[in-house]
């Protein structure tokens, strides 16, 4: 009975290329820079529970170390990307995307 | 929940409360973390994501000062946002038609394996450490590197440069 309602993983896979459509859907419709990258997180998550989720089923512990690394990888690019917004967008407040094309010489 | 948090990052005009709404779908996937017997991961999860980034997200939200409602409505390329969800719900269809199809097969060879054991709760943190530092320590090593680099490299981007040449803060 508790094994029916369990969810296998089927759904988590579901469910991972669900939370990376949403993500991708963000990145093209949002024009926020920041919300730009909360999406792309978005998308890493995703793609760190279908690793999850698959690790077990392939008797292999390796699936969780290559989360560990998109881990910290992400957390890398984060604060890379952030400053790199953060020098390009200081003093504008209603920045979006489409002001990087200032940048053209 | 977690969906209702990612819909929350894409839908919501104000971006801090993106920002809470990432949060709660960063919970959401460390639970599921947790449900799969990968507990060290949740607590990363917890602690680098929702601890750490989204604090950095936040801090720079309100550096920015763009903590004021977007206007959302405006569509700046037409017909962006209907292509967009076509190419979404497209991407996720094939998605799913892969998993549904592929998963099967995947599932029914690894029924009865499991990483840990579940009598023992310290065991997926033991097998996580001995591969990473045994397998793996050369990408370990290599990862160090890459963050101080980040580190040094944000410190120089985001400083700003005076006009007689003295760096201040």
């Amino acid at each position: 009975m508790i094994a029916a309602t369990e969810p296998t993983t089927t759904w988590y896979l579901l469910l991972s290329a669900l939370l990376f459509v949403i993500g991708m859907v963000g990145v093209m419709i949002r024009r926020n820079p920041l919300v730009m990258f909360m999406c792309i997180e978005l998308m890493l998550n995703a793609v760190n529970l279908s690793f999850v989720s698959l690790a077990p089923r392939v008797a292999n512990i390796d699936g969780q170390t290559a989360v560990f690394f998109v881990l910290v990888v992400a957390a890398a690019e984060v604060v890379v990307g952030l400053g790199i917004i953060v020098s390009i967008m200081r003093g504008r407040i209603h920045a979006t995307v489409d002001d990087v094309a200032e940048l053209k010489g | 929940m977690v969906l209702l948090g990612a819909l929350g990052v894409i839908l919501r005009s104000n971006p801090v409360h993106a920002a809470l709404s990432l949060v709660l779908t960063l919970f959401g996937v460390a639970v599921l973390f947790v449900a799969q017997d990968a507990h060290f991961l949740a607590a990363v999860q917890v602690i680098v994501y929702a601890g750490a980034i989204v604090v950095l997200f936040l801090f720079v939200i309100m550096l920015l000062g763009v903590d004021k409602a977007e206007d959302i409505k405006t569509e700046p390329l037409t017909a962006q946002r209907p292509l967009a969800l076509v190419l979404g719900v497209g991407v996720f269809a094939v998605l799913a038609a892969a998993i549904v199809t592929s998963t099967e097969s995947v599932v029914r060879r690894g029924e009865g394996l499991s990483v840990t054991e579940a009598s023992d709760p310290d065991a997926n943190i033991r097998q996580i450490a001995r591969s990473i530092f045994g397998d793996y320590v050369f990408a370990f090593e290599v990862v160090s590197i890459l963050l101080l680099v980040a580190v040094v490299g944000t410190v120089l981007l985001t400083r700003r440069q005076r006009r007689d040449g003295m760096v201040s803060k």
